[in-house]
């Protein structure tokens, strides 16, 4: 089905949820105020839900507007569900509370790609049809299919049908697993080289938050980074506060972080946090067997452990190096 | 003088997160066995490898530490029954996502010491302080808020 019939099906399921008093709030996405954006939505009353649509720019993770103990419906597609079954395990949601309304993902548009695949076009408007953006705006209207110009998290994904779902729509999606080529990739250069990837990344960075602000899982009430008693970092710029607060951060995540991508596409200034948190990610499915948001029955890593982890990192002077 | 030259004259800083019922007795069997060990580690006591927070392990490295050990119960020997089995999973994502990072590589270090192995801490000390000397001071840039 394409997205026109997808808004028109979102929409009525939202009408019908809201009308019969099953969410008091339905969260999904409406037309953005410029091209190639979709906004996330809050409707309350059943005569707004034709605002609701679903095209390939419906990037945000929604989960991020859920509000404990408010029946909401929410439009879910794999990563969105990831994180409903991290903050339903976290206990900071009522499953009974969230109608999920699981939407397959072909993988969302990065209209960054799309603006360095066609440099010079100042896009008016676009058009999407069985995954073909045509982009309105320079001399002649051009073509790409969304599967070129996928945000990096897109290409990476490991689920991309709803893990939980209340209300299918849509027709479910091929899943394709590529595990985690950016991670090894990255091992794979000389240490120096990583170091000085991170701290040009880390460099870019304004600590305006807004990483945090869109992560689904930074549910804190109060966040170590706002603390000023214990100051855990600094505010400000500083390269070694600015380093503190995203390794910190992404130690908050190991084993929660559902690898959205929420928070590279938040970043005004493009730091790219996946070195960070694909790495984690990694590490968590191999030590210890676990991949956030798939499973809403495993426990959480970081709250488990087992007698048999690995512990080849411990030193142990008496052992004789292999 | 070579590098290695300057590094064998010069003794690095170590920051050692003892847990208090098992790696700083340990260290204290050391003493009172007047065990020889280099005097390059500055210890803080915590009640439990559980309780290290991966940001002591920045501050320290912040503040100035050329290397930063943590040791507590060896598994099965945790007074709390199992704080360090979760500390142990908690490090071994820290060590390896800092070794990703290109930050402190080789300046990490974690171990088990018993009450009883005070010759195991002296031969720690010893092994830690090696390590880190061969890669020399660690790299600091200046200022920021802490
Ligand atoms: S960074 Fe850590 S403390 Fe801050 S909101 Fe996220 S999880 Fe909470
Ligand atoms: S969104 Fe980007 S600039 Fe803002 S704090 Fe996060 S990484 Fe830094």
């Amino acid at each position: 089905m394409n997205g026109a019939g997808l808004s028109s099906r979102i929409a009525e399921t939202a009408a019908r949820l809201l009308s019969e008093g099953r969410a008091e709030v339905v969260i999904g996405f409406e037309q953005g105020s410029i091209p190639m954006r979709a906004t996330p939505c809050l409707i309350t009353d059943p005569a707004d839900a034709g605002r609701l649509i679903w095209n390939a720019f419906c990037s945000n993770n929604l989960a991020r507007y859920l509000v404990p103990g408010r029946k909401s419906a929410i439009v879910a597609k794999g990563c969105d569900s990831r994180a409903i079954v991290e903050l339903v395990k976290e206990r900071r949601l009522k499953r009974e509370d969230v109608v999920v309304i699981g939407v397959p993902c072909r993988g969302m548009a990065d209209p960054s790609a799309i603006a360095r695949r066609f440099p010079g076009i100042c896009v008016s408007s676009v058009d999407e049809t069985d995954g073909m953006l045509t982009l309105y705006g320079g001399p002649e209207p051009v073509s790409v299919p969304v599967s070129e110009v996928l945000h990096a998290s897109c290409r990476l994904c490991a689920a991309r049908n709803p893990v939980i779902c209340d209300i299918p729509l849509g027709d479910p999606v091929v899943e394709n697993d590529p595990g985690f080529p950016d991670v090894e990739a990255f091992a794979a250069l000389p240490a120096d080289e990583r170091r000085a990837r991170v701290e040009a990344e880390m460099s870019k960075c304004l600590r305006c938050y807004a990483c945090r602000n869109a992560c689904p899982l930074c549910t804190c009430e109060s966040c170590f980074a706002d603390s000023s008693q214990p100051q855990w970092v600094a505010r400000g710029t500083h390269p070694e506060d600015v380093l503190a607060f995203h390794v910190m951060r992404a130690m908050h995540l190991a084993g929660r972080c559902v690898e959205c991508g929420a928070c590279v596409r938040a970043c005004p200034t493009g730091v790219d946090l996946s070195i960070f948190n694909r790495r984690l990610a990694a590490d968590v499915a191999e030590l210890f067997g676990s991949r956030a948001g798939l499973d809403e029955n495993a426990p959480q890593p970081l709250a488990a452990y087992s007698m048999d982890d690995s512990q080849d990192f411990i030193l142990d002077p008496g052992r004789k190096p292999e | 003088m070579t590098d290695t030259d300057k590094n064998a004259a010069w003794e690095p800083r170590i920051v050692a997160f003892l847990c208090n019922w098992c790696s700083y007795a340990g260290a204290d069997s050391a003493g009172v066995g007047r065990m020889q060990y280099p005097a390059s580690v500055r210890v803080i006591r915590v009640p439990c490898a559980g309780r290290i927070n991966p940001f002591f392990i920045l501050s320290a490295f912040r503040r100035g530490a050329d290397g930063v050990l943590v040791s507590g119960c060896h598994p099965g020997d945790c007074h709390y029954i199992s704080g360090n089995l979760g500390a142990r999973r908690k490090f071994a994502l820290l060590g390896r996502l800092l070794g990703h990072l290109g930050l402190e590589e080789g300046r990490l270090h974690f171990t088990w010491v018993s009450a009883s192995e005070g010759v195991r801490f002296a031969e720690v000390i010893e092994t830690v302080t090696a390590k880190v000397r061969e890669l020399g001071p660690a790299r600091r840039s200046a200022g920021g808020g802490r």
